[in-house]
């Protein structure tokens, strides 16, 4: 009972209930849902696994952007980042039919993740240093940002033929699992060092709830915005780069499409207020997965892709609505009024 | 002089002037580079062409100016939704074009309400809210029909291609409209108390509220105009289209939101112009236009562009505002010693 | 009282406040005359704001009654108390700054056109002849609001105020960021509003000012009536000594701490040191493991004296020196890498982080100046938190408990955890004990002559309260106007000397 009341107090609780929902219901109603099976050429293969794989992008998007909700920010450019980044590392390997390199694979590689970070470095710059609001600021580059792709693949969808550029998305001969998920865990990994064993964590928590304070305490707050921009530049880099392996190709105008507000989702169903303070690595990490749960569980019961908002509306709208102080208020006194009327009844009855 | 410059940037009509000065030097550029630019039917073209556009910003300038992070991103959404029920219920039924309309603007105003109703019952944020209905609206045009439909309805056409003749030129219904909304949307905000009180609860809601303003009836209100806006909206977008997809409107709650900004509308709230906003569209128009008639450059030099404005007028405004503090200092500081004297 | 009652617009009688856990007001007393102007005085945390909160329907009172103009009201929002005629003027001004002034006069009851449309040019006519005839100030009403200056736009809310048909009006500390001429500006209107018997409630920390333009005063101590006087018949220093709580007696408070000055070299020397508007021509020093005081009421410049050897904010003249070499400081930053920690006075604002820890909050500073990838481990931090919680004795559940939660006395025990946490040389404490409980007063207090005496730091002391300067300081430096009037030294601090040197008759022995 302890445990229980513990539970329902943490952080996490709705998250976890939420995606404890969504597979319950998969439990029931789709067959082999939990069914992991190795395929012949030694990769696993099952739904769990293709959640997983395909929640991998959007887990580390919700990464970064979890940093920069926390400081009390947004960035609202990250899926047009995303484009930039796919767009870079397409260009540096070149379309050649023949599955040639133009460069070597490793200076595409960096070469994106540079695109990444320095859009996080321009954002940066508006947010901390020109003091703009975050939404404002990133909006520039969202705006400009797929303009900035077309540039580079000037305005063609590049095709890539070079084999191991699909081992990003897809999986690297002989290792069991997509290299996505890897590199998502690589990520996490990354997240949770920076989240431990420095103090990021504490300075981006302690900005996003008291600037003026943090300020007198000595953090460096230009710094600490600074970093978070970054940071999240870098993530969407990260991404862009599964995301134009997954096609093998740069599509400007589609790739990372949306996924800014998908990012943003994740991170708010994680717990993360908006308003920036704490925030909730596990939270993220769980949204993220709990949406694209939602999609395949839709995909599987035969919902098509383009229905799927509505629902995935709805499933925000309730949880939002949820975590409101209004509504927390409105239940407690709903549980007041009611432990009132049982304590008259008791009354009455003796 | 000197003085003159100084109050004309800390004047609150800068932006506007502004945004005016590069229509208008866009507009040149394009007349003096381009043969055939320069007539009165390619600028009326711009209001034909963004029509949607300009009616969907009029709308989503009202929430921004209503501040506390106003904002409504299902604008695209509802325009698709719109576009797509006139087109299923035109294709299903025989309902006459004159009474789907009136129901379509039904479906906008329901979408405000439920923006409006969450904002200000559960003091949510403006973004997620309204990420939510764009959500839902996107979802509900896809349940109506994946692939494209037509509107085949022939009065439907007739008023899509109803135009009007101004001399050699002629102007369509959906830029009247747009026109009209622009109008009535300017004299709303100017001279009535429910268009300041919009203003007054973006500068300082709580300043609004203890001067007695109704805060949270007028933001509802702000969210059910955006609403209704996108849903005109839609309806002058289906006059162009003739159709109804799921794809229509995609991205365009962020071209409403660049052009407003454009337009001298701050996103913290309560500073904007309607027909600064106007200006903001046409200016987007005009590269657009410009692009075309250069006819080698792309289309996606228009969001580069558009990206640098939106850029330079952000920039543009915090230096303003600096300025206009800077100039208050000053004031101040020549107005006299500071702190009392002793005994 | 001689007076009939019919002189009086409003009683308040026997409010009592609670907020959790402390007592905001008690028994509180007060009575505003027709027609007059009224001062409302004590030092921070006496209950002025809370009373006129009562009043304004900010907070609910307790118990006690409020009569207004014969009748028993309960104001439940301030503007339910803005419609029956009482109107306050913040200092920071509650208008939009986005509209025109003529706007901010009339907005929620324009002046309306033949189809009902705001009528504009009626408006700005209206509310150019209002500001004429009433302020005597013409100004562009069909600027924003947020073009001119604060004094005008604390003149425009009066103005405001006084066209709504205010019969109280409140103005809450209006002139601390007004000129001279401002302030007389700001004086003449009161006049001619009590002229047209309006009654004005007058917050404000300059004495002078309440001599000039009040008639009486009701002075509250932690958050007890103290008494209303005519300020005619009461001389500046009773003013004084009631709002301290103190008589005045040459030989007041003996303190037990050493006062004579240690001989040791300069921490930190300020050489006609000048912040615009802030500090002027500044000159003094502090020696190492000394308690120094800076003396003055509130509004003086004694936190911007603090706040520039912090860093905070940029001196324009004169030198800097610490240890003896002079330093140029553009941030906070240098001078924490100078070992200078700085509490400031503001506690909720400018000092704790609501929604961490304890432990957090305790090593939040050190973990700013070691950088960001010398991160201290968990156990580390532990142990160091823990460490201060028991030397300060910080009354927490354990140290992962949110500082939010913590009482007042036990948050400001926390931030001084967190500088002394980064060692300094030299903490400034900006009014640590305000708003706390008696005990945790005393342990403060007492912590500060400790760490001068047994770790030979220097500790700036900062406070409007008398007594503990003459218990801590072995120097006091009296700051009024944002200028050191003069300086007491060893002996001849007492709680007399400071406030006669405050009130401007003390000149010291030199």
């Amino acid at each position: 009972m302890d445990m229980l009341k513990k539970f329902s107090q943490s952080s996490l609780a709705l998250p976890l209930t939420a995606l404890a929902l969504l597979l319950l219901f998969n439990a029931v109603f789709v067959d082999d849902f939990f069914k992991i099976q190795v395929m012949d050429n030694g990769n696993l293969y099952g739904r769990p696994i293709d959640i997983l794989y395909r929640a991998s992008s959007l887990i580390i998007l919700a990464l970064g952007m979890t940093f920069v909700i926390a400081t009390g920010g947004i960035d609202i450019s990250v899926g047009a980042v995303v484009a930039i980044s796919a767009a870079t590392c397409c260009l540096m390997l070149g379309g050649d039919i023949s599955g040639v390199p133009e460069h070597p694979f490793i200076v595409a590689i960096v070469a994106a993740l540079c695109a990444g970070v320095l859009s996080g470095i321009w954002n940066g710059t508006l947010v901390a240093k020109f003091k703009i609001q975050a939404m404002v600021a990133t909006l520039i580059l969202m705006t400009a940002g797929r303009g900035i792709a077309q540039l580079l693949t000037d305005g063609q969808i590049i095709t890539v033929y070079y084999k191991p550029f699909s081992y990003i998305g897809g999986t690297i001969p002989g290792v069991m699992l997509p290299t996505a998920m890897l590199i998502a865990l690589c990520m996490v990994l990354l997240v949770i060092f920076l989240d431990k064993k420095t103090s990021l964590g504490l300075m981006i928590q302690s900005v996003g709830i008291n600037q003026t304070a943090s300020r007198y305490a000595g953090v460096k707050v230009t710094a600490v915005l600074f970093a978070v921009y970054i940071f999240s530049g870098f993530c969407a880099g990260t991404a862009g780069l599964i995301e134009s392996s997954l096609i093998r190709a740069a599509d400007a105008n589609n790739a990372g499409l949306n996924m800014e507000m998908d990012a943003i989702l994740a991170v708010t169903l994680g717990g993360t207020l908006m308003v920036g303070g704490r925030y909730y690595i596990g939270g993220t990490i769980i949204g993220a997965i709990t949406i694209q749960t939602l999609t395949t569980t839709m995909y599987a019961v035969g919902v098509s892709s383009d229905r799927l908002p509505a629902i995935k509306a709805i499933v925000i709208l309730l949880i939002i609505t949820i975590q409101s102080e209004r509504f927390k208020q409105m239940f407690r006194e709903w549980r007041m009024k009611r432990a009132d009327q049982a304590a008259k009844k008791e009354a009455s009855h003796a | 002089m000197r003085k003159f410059f100084s109050n004309l940037v800390a004047s609150p009509m800068f932006s506007f002037y502004v945004t005016g000065l590069l229509f208008i030097i866009l507009f040149g550029f394009g007349s003096v580079s381009f043969e055939g630019f320069f007539s009165p039917q390619v600028f009326l073209n711009l209001f034909i062409d963004n029509a949607p556009l300009i009616i969907v910003t009029v709308g989503i300038t009202f929430t921004i100016l209503s501040g506390g992070g106003g904002i409504d991103l299902s604008v695209g959404a509802v325009v698709s939704l719109t576009c797509m029920t006139l087109a299923v219920l035109m294709r299903d039924t025989t309902l006459s074009p004159y009474v789907c309309m009136p129901l379509v603007l039904l479906i906008g105003i329901a979408v405000g309400l439920i923006n409006g109703f969450f904002i200000t019952f559960f003091k949510l944020q403006p973004f997620i809210v309204t990420l939510g209905t764009m959500f839902l609206c996107r979802g509900l045009t896809a349940m109506l029909s994946r692939d494209s439909v037509g509107i085949s309805n022939e009065e439907y056409g007739n008023l899509a291609f109803t135009s009007f003749e101004i001399g050699d030129c002629f102007i369509s219904l959906g830029a009247c409209i747009a026109l009209v909304v622009v109008v009535i949307a300017t004299i709303v905000l100017r001279y009535t108390s429910f268009g300041r009180g919009v203003y007054a609860i973006g500068g300082n809601e709580q300043s609004a509220r203890l001067m007695g303003l109704r805060v949270d009836r007028i933001r509802l209100a702000v969210y059910v105009i955006s609403g209704f806006c996108a849903a005109l909206g839609g309806i002058a977008y289906s006059w162009i289209m003739l159709s109804g997809y799921t794809l229509h409107g995609l991205g365009m709650e962020m071209d409403a939101i660049a052009s407003s900004v454009i337009g001298g509308t701050q996103l913290m709230g309560g500073v904007g112009f309607i027909p600064g906003t106007v200006l903001g569209v046409m200016i987007q128009g005009t590269i657009l236009t410009i692009i075309s008639f250069q006819g080698t450059l792309s289309a996606w030099w228009t969001k580069i562009v558009v990206g640098i404005l939106l850029c330079l007028f952000i920039v543009m405004q915090a230096i303003v505002t600096e300025h206009r503090n800077k100039l208050m200092n000053l004031k101040a500081e020549s107005s006299g010693k500071k702190a009392p004297k002793k005994a | 009282m001689q007076e009939k009652n019919d002189d009086y617009i409003l009683h308040m009688k026997n409010i009592d406040m609670f907020f959790p856990g402390v007592k905001a007001l008690k028994d509180a007393t007060f009575n505003l005359k027709k027609g007059e102007i009224h001062s409302l005085m004590g030092e921070n945390g006496a209950g002025k704001s809370t009373l006129v909160k009562v009043l304004t329907g900010v907070y609910q009172k307790t118990n006690g009654t409020i009569e207004y103009d014969g009748r028993l009201i309960e104001p439940k929002t301030p503007l339910e108390s803005q419609q029956i005629g009482i109107s306050t003027v913040y200092q920071e001004v509650n208008l939009c700054a986005n509209l025109t002034v003529a706007e901010n006069i009339y907005i929620g009851r324009e002046p309306r056109g033949k189809l009902g449309q705001i009528d504009w040019a009626t408006m700005n006519a209206n509310a150019k002849k209002l500001l004429h005839e009433e302020m005597g100030i013409d100004i562009d009403v069909t600027k924003v609001l947020n073009f001119y200056p604060v004094a005008m736009q604390q003149m425009i809310a009066i103005a405001r105020a006084v066209d709504t048909q205010c019969r109280i009006l409140i103005l809450d500390e209006p002139t601390s960021s007004l000129s001279d001429k401002e302030t007389e500006r700001l004086f003449a209107i009161m006049r001619k509003l009590k002229a047209q018997g309006i009654s004005i409630i007058f917050i404000s920390h300059f004495l002078e000012q309440i001599y000039t333009i009040c008639d009486r005063v009701t002075i509250l101590r932690d958050g007890v009536y103290i008494g209303e006087y005519d300020l005619k018949d009461l001389p500046r220093i009773q003013l004084i000594s009631k709002m301290m709580g103190k008589e005045v007696r040459e030989d007041d408070i003996e303190s037990n701490v050493d006062k004579s000055v240690p001989e040791e070299t300069d921490v930190i020397a300020f050489d006609h040191v000048t912040v615009p508007g802030k500090v002027k021509d500044l000159t003094m020093n502090i020696k190492k493991g000394e308690v120094i005081g800076l003396g003055g009421l509130l509004g003086s410049g004694r936190t911007e004296i603090a706040e520039t050897m912090f860093g905070i904010m940029q001196k324009t003249n004169g030198t800097i020196k610490i240890d003896g070499t002079e330093v140029s400081v553009k941030s906070p930053m240098d001078m924490m890498m100078k070992r200078i920690a700085f509490c400031p006075e503001d506690r909720k604002v400018q000092g704790i982080i609501g929604d961490l820890s304890v432990r957090e909050n305790i090593i939040l500073a050190m973990q700013a100046k070691a950088g960001m990838f010398k991160h201290m481990p968990r156990s580390k931090q532990n142990e160091l938190a823990d460490y201060y919680i028991k030397l300060l004795r910080i009354k927490v559940s354990d140290r992962e408990q949110l500082i939010k939660n913590l009482s007042g006395g036990n948050q400001q025990k926390v931030i001084i955890a967190r500088w002394l946490a980064t060692e300094p040389n030299l903490l400034i404490l900006d009014e640590p004990t305000r708003g706390i409980d008696v005990g945790t007063k005393t342990e403060i207090e007492g912590l500060a002559v400790k760490l001068a005496k047994e770790n030979r730091m220097s500790v700036v002391f900062i406070s409007g309260e008398m007594g503990e300067m003459v218990r801590t300081c072995s120097r006091v430096l009296i700051i009024r106007d944002h200028e050191k009037i003069t300086e007491l030294n060893g002996e001849e601090i007492s709680t007399a000397h400071i406030m006669q040197a405050i009130a401007g008759d003390y000149h010291g022995h030199a």
